[in-house]
């Protein structure tokens, strides 16, 4: 009995233990890497239009609050997030009051779950539709720090503040930081408003969903702030240059850039012999492009000729095209052989109708792998062993007529042995 | 002599029967339910759900996503990739494709399989399939021959109506592959999988083995193979066999049985 019940305390104790053990750290990791702590803003419209009771019965306005009520409570520790309105303060009628009507209802911080909800819960429709001015301000508010940044737009109508364009807007942001995106959902949305939401999602590599009931709402805001949450590789901003001599040296690892139709971007990669040379690159077709596209990578020595190329074209709805190629640099017999100088060339041949914008540039994600050079290839088959019936024959046909005549030759040597 | 007629007649049997029994492809991935699949789709190249073949797994979405996830895929074997769309009950008509690309992003081609389909209105579900050419443990740097490494599946609507943008799907994603076996056995081999980052993460793995987020760590459930087995080896040594015992029956029809007639017996 007595040594159940100290089994029993053993058990308690190193289960404290274990609890301690996972709480603290947890604590401790997230005041170490809150500068790597991904980042959520959730961005509300309060517009007037929120009133309109069509959500499973209840308005608009409802349906979002039981939403964030349920997102607040599901969203992982190590999420910073913060909750941003858009037409929330200002009722009246003028325009220029109206589009600046954006406030921080929370700030990008640990979260709080009752303050953020009683926050939440003081939210009553009121003005206009500011998207472009509030995605701005969600941008900023997202500022710093080096983990993955998300903006969550929730709206129920398009843009009411022409003519800052949201869609334009949303690729300012894209350009300016790195990993930044933007998700966008729509209520109970029309044509012109689900073309503008998607095209702000587009712009950042963000998706865009057509919500028409609540819980399609909590879980795809749900689903979103997870993804956020998973820890991705941050690309190191780079920029390449219009020719080799004046490229940037990469080394291994993942960059981002930004190439304008029709540019061209150099990079140079160092590749010691014996070395493999992998690169890939990938453009995003950010904004409404021609459905013809391709990109072109080319490895070209510092001499200008071409070693290896990865091209790839593609036809129709696409977010992004992409190619890559392998260089592996030969052994060489000096024993102090220097490393080659290889030259990236990227080219795009995306373009767009005469309206749409060309600058910034479509962004450009460049993976650079320098690893160990294969084993080359001696014979087609594998250590030049052979395989299949034809072989078997061959060789017992073969060794048939060896035996064949290994026997006649002995026979002839033995009688003319025996006649000597 | 007849003992070892009947032996090397035995053995010749045997290696025949040996030879292409060790030959025969097996399909390699059995089918296992897991409830640790993947729920999750990444949106990008960077973010793709990582899976296991011969698992599947799911996904929800919205029309208009670009869904991607990202599989092994070793020396010898020949992936299928088959993906199933769950529409919503209303819906204008849509068209879903599947791309699959390699380790550098590079499109790879599809033997067979309906890449893309349309689902007319109203439809439930779309299935889709792509029969990937047989992974080669080496090939030319200025080949796109599928190479061992990581593989990455776009799932995507590219033909719809405004109206269906954003509207709500599931995905279903299943890659089983068929063991080509030794046919595809070519000589030669990468030192790394192409597996992006795989640079970074050795280096990584060196200085501090708690890197965080990597590219890709993908590897197969069994690890990436040597390279150096394959069938081959069964077939010519059989081979040599055969050779050697052909060789031992050829020489003996030349001695015929017993004493040479002409060589007088009392020599």
């Amino acid at each position: 009995m007595i040594r159940t019940q100290r089994l029993a305390a053993g058990v308690c104790a190193l289960l404290a233990a274990l609890a301690a053990g996972i709480a603290f750290p947890a604590g401790a990791v997230a005041d170490e890497t809150t500068a790597s702590a991904p980042k959520v803003d959730l961005v509300l419209d309060v517009s007037g239009s929120m009133r309109a009771k069509d959500i499973d019965g209840g308005t608009r306005m409802a349906a979002a609050k039981q939403a964030f009520n349920e997102v607040l409570d599901a969203t992982p520790e190590n999420v910073l997030l913060g909750i941003r309105t858009l037409g929330a303060n200002y009722p009246g009628d003028d325009r220029k009051a109206g589009c600046k009507d954006t406030a921080q209802l929370y700030p990008v911080g640990p979260l709080d779950r009752t303050e953020a909800k009683t926050a939440v819960a003081t939210l009553s429709p009121t003005g206009w539709t500011p998207i472009g001015p509030a995605l701005l301000k969600a941008a900023d508010d997202l500022d710093g720090g080096t983990g993955s940044k998300r903006i969550v737009l929730i709206s129920d109508g398009e843009d009411t503040c022409a003519p800052l364009d949201p869609c334009e807007v949303a690729r300012e942001i894209a350009a300016k930081g790195i990993g930044l995106t933007i998700d966008t959902l729509g209520l109970v949305p029309n044509v012109k408003m689900r073309q503008q939401l998607s095209c702000i999602a587009e712009a950042t590599g963000g998706t865009y969903t057509s919500v028409e009931h609540t819980d399609e709402l909590t879980d795809r805001v749900n689903q979103l702030v997870d993804r956020a949450a998973d820890p991705v590789v941050t690309p190191v901003a780079t920029q390449g240059a219009d020719s080799c001599a004046k490229a940037p040296t990469l080394k291994s690892g993942l960059y981002t850039d930004r190439e304008e139709f029709g540019q061209e971007r150099w990079y140079r990669v160092d590749v010691d012999p014996g070395q493999e040379l992998r690169a890939s690159v990938s453009v995003s077709a950010d904004r409404d492009m021609n459905p013809d596209y391709g990109v072109l990578l080319r490895a070209v020595t510092v001499h200008g000729r071409e070693i290896v190329r990865g091209e790839a074209a593609g036809i129709g709805r696409t977010d992004v095209i992409s190619t890559g190629l392998r260089y592996p640099k030969a052994e060489s017999d000096e024993d102090e052989a220097p490393a080659e100088t290889v030259c990236l060339q990227v080219t795009n041949s995306f373009s767009a109708a005469s309206g749409v914008k060309t600058t910034p540039g479509m962004p450009l994600e460049l993976t650079v792998d320098v690893v160990d050079g294969p084993s080359q290839a001696s014979d087609v088959a594998s250590f030049g062993l052979g395989r299949g019936w034809w072989l078997l024959g061959a060789l017992v046909l073969t060794g048939f007529l060896a035996g064949l005549l290994w026997g006649w030759l002995s026979r002839w040597r033995v009688s003319i042995w025996r006649t000597n | 002599m007849r003992i070892t007629r009947v032996v090397s007649a035995t053995l010749l049997a045997l290696g025949l029967a040996a030879g292409p029994a060790a030959a025969d492809s097996t399909p390699s991935a059995s089918p296992s339910e897991d409830s640790s699949a993947p729920t999750e789709a990444g949106t990008s190249f960077r973010t793709a759900a990582e899976i296991d073949q011969g698992r599947t797994v799911t996904a929800s979405g919205s029309a208009g996503d670009y869904l991607y996830w990202s599989f092994p895929a070793d020396a010898g074997q020949r992936p299928t990739v088959k993906a199933k769309v769950k529409l919503p009950q209303e819906h204008a008509g849509q068209t879903w494709q599947i791309d699959v690309y390699d380790g550098l992003r590079r499109r790879q081609a599809c033997q067979y399989g309906a890449q893309a389909r349309t689902a007319a209105p109203g439809t439930a579900s779309v299935d889709l399939a792509c029969v990937l050419r047989t992974v080669r443990a080496w090939s030319e740097p200025w080949a796109d021959d599928p190479l061992p490494g990581t593989y990455y599946v776009r799932l995507t609507v590219v033909g719809l109506k405004t109206a269906d943008l954003g509207l709500p799907m599931d995905a279903e994603l299943r890659v089983d592959s068929e063991d080509i076996g030794g046919s595809a056995a070519v000589d030669g081999s990468l030192a790394e999988p192409l597996v992006p980052g795989v640079a970074v993460t050795s280096e990584a793995d060196e200085e501090d083995a708690s890197a965080s987020a990597v590219l890709s760590s993908i590897e197969p459930e069994d690890g990436w193979s040597s390279g150096w087995w394959s069938d081959r080896w069964v077939w010519t040594a059989v081979g040599g066999i055969l050779a050697a015992l052909a060789g031992i029956g050829g020489y003996a029809l030349t001695r015929g049985s017993g004493r040479p007639t002409r060589v007088p017996p009392a020599a």
